[in-house]
């Protein structure tokens, strides 16, 4: 298996608190992989070690061949914060220029990614005037830019209407095919259906690294939520 | 470090602005406002809004940078474009020199402005050479910049981005030799007005007033002002952090 992310160890706290005890994990290039926990147990700061904008205790963090966050991986690694990263005082097609500009983009490519996340139409406006769910979308269109190789997405769905969210899940799995690696948290476990790969994640630990099918037969549960609860239940057995 | 990039950066801080255009009209027309205030205070003495008059040209684009730069610096760093930047391949010097070459410029404009109504109806008469106080101008408003981009790295919140500007720059107004001659003042407060970059600001506006022809003091001042915009360029590439915890 070609992993196009190596987590060994890992261990990180903020503000005094250890918010990744230990946390080892691996992710297969070309695939697409949820990190599924509830709100609060630790995807975000794991997706910013994999970025490498988090300041780490111990372990290491390998991306792409590479520790996480080191200089050739900045065109490499595409990373759409959960809050849109975008400006709101600037067009959808003015921001999109200038990261574009950062990131040495050919000119051409912010009109693809625009009808990537389906903004055709709406280049010329204030992203202060969108909706958030279109403000979300083109902060994804800015990680689209250029040509990511890992892209790692920290709840690019969540207010999404239903449709649109189906037509993103269907861009990830057809950039996927073209061999990027796309890394995708959510707290909804419904979206779970949608990865090839789960990571379930609970205060700060990955409880089950796994496919969906897989995971579902081995805990004989009829859909992932289920899953969790049968892992959970069965890890603190195992503690008592 | 590359061109392309910087270039890129100031032309977005640049197209930030345009699309606030209320902005753009206070920052010419307030110093306007301000100076013809003083011109018909001292309607008396021309003498006195001379003296004056030329200080507060400096100081403007000192000041007006600073506010703009601060706020401009923190909502980056607030809205996570910041962070965003960091994780491209965009240098800190490029962001840093982008924000220099786009409000460098418009202190640039500003100066033009306001030097046009000032020196021309309003009628102020300095004896230096004209050019030499776009330059000076030029330099504050850099200055201006830089310590923007610094202090905003201790706020976190527009409300204390905006309290560093009586903070951060009224002791250095008070000291500046505007309100009293620095000569004049206690042994300690002289030494430290010695140390702050309005003081050179002002110093440089008076000479531009007195003496025709560029001395080597406008020019030492000019490098000291230069030179403190370098600094406080160099502390505010500290504060960028491409990790945080």
């Amino acid at each position: 298996m070609n992993s196009a992310v190596s987590v060994t160890d890992l261990h990180v706290e903020r503000g005094g608190l250890v918010v990744l005890p230990s946390v080892t994990l691996r992710i297969e290039a070309g695939s697409v992989t949820g990190l599924l926990g509830p709100s609060g147990c630790g995807k975000t700061t794991l997706l910013r070690c994999l970025v490498g904008v988090q300041r780490i205790a111990s372990g290491e963090v390998s991306v792409l061949g590479l520790p996480a966050g080191s200089a050739p991986l900045r065109s490499k690694v595409g990373y759409v914060t959960q809050a849109p990263s975008v400006y709101q005082d600037l067009s959808v097609e003015e921001n999109l220029r200038y990261f574009a500009a950062v990131l040495g983009a050919p000119r051409g490519d912010v009109a693809r990614v625009i009808e990537l996340v389906g903004l055709t139409g709406r280049e010329r406006d204030l992203v202060a005037r969108l909706s958030g769910g279109q403000r979300a979308r083109v902060s994804l269109a800015a990680a689209l830019l250029g040509t990511p190789e890992l892209l790692i997405l920290d709840e690019p769905t969540v207010g999404l209407d239903p449709v649109l969210r189906r037509d993103l899940w269907d861009l990830f799995h057809r950039l996927a095919d073209t061999g990027v690696t796309f890394v995708v948290s959510s707290h909804v476990m419904d979206e779970a259906s949608r990865c090839d790969q789960l990571l379930l994640m609970r205060e700060g630990r990955i409880i089950a690294a796994d496919s969906p099918q897989a995971l579902l037969a081995e805990t004989g549960a009829a859909d992932i939520e289920s899953a969790f609860l049968t892992l959970v239940s069965a890890e603190q057995r195992t503690q008592a | 470090m590359s061109a392309v990039r910087t270039i890129a950066t100031a032309r977005r801080v640049l197209t930030q602005l345009r699309h606030d255009p209320r902005t753009i009209a206070l920052l010419l027309v307030v110093p306007c406002v301000l100076m013809t205030l003083l011109k018909y205070m001292f309607d008396g003495e021309p003498a006195v809004f001379d003296h004056t008059g030329a200080p507060l040209l400096g100081i403007f684009p000192l000041i007006v940078m600073f506010l703009i730069t601060s706020v401009a610096t923190l909502r980056e760093r607030t809205s996570g474009t910041l962070e965003r930047l960091l994780t491209m391949p965009l240098a800190k010097l490029d962001l840093l020199l982008g924000y220099a070459l786009a409000f460098g410029l418009l202190a640039l404009v500003q100066a033009l402005v306001v030097f046009g109504l000032t020196l021309g109806p309003l009628g102020l008469t300095v004896a230096g050479p004209t050019w030499l106080l776009f330059l000076v101008a030029l330099a504050n408003g850099l200055l201006g910049t830089a310590l923007g981009l610094f202090v905003s790295a201790f706020a976190a919140t527009e409300f204390q981005a905006v309290q560093f500007l009586p903070a951060f720059i009224l002791p250095q107004f008070l000291l500046c030799g505007l309100f009293a001659s620095r000569d004049s003042m206690a042994p300690v407060l002289r030494w430290i007005s010695d140390v702050l970059p309005l003081s050179y600001a002002v110093e440089a506006m008076n000479r531009l007033t007195a003496e025709s022809g560029v001395s080597s003091l406008i020019v030492r001042d000019l490098f000291i002002l230069a030179g403190c915009a370098v600094l406080a360029l160099a502390l505010g590439a500290a504060t960028l952090r491409r990790r945080s915890a």
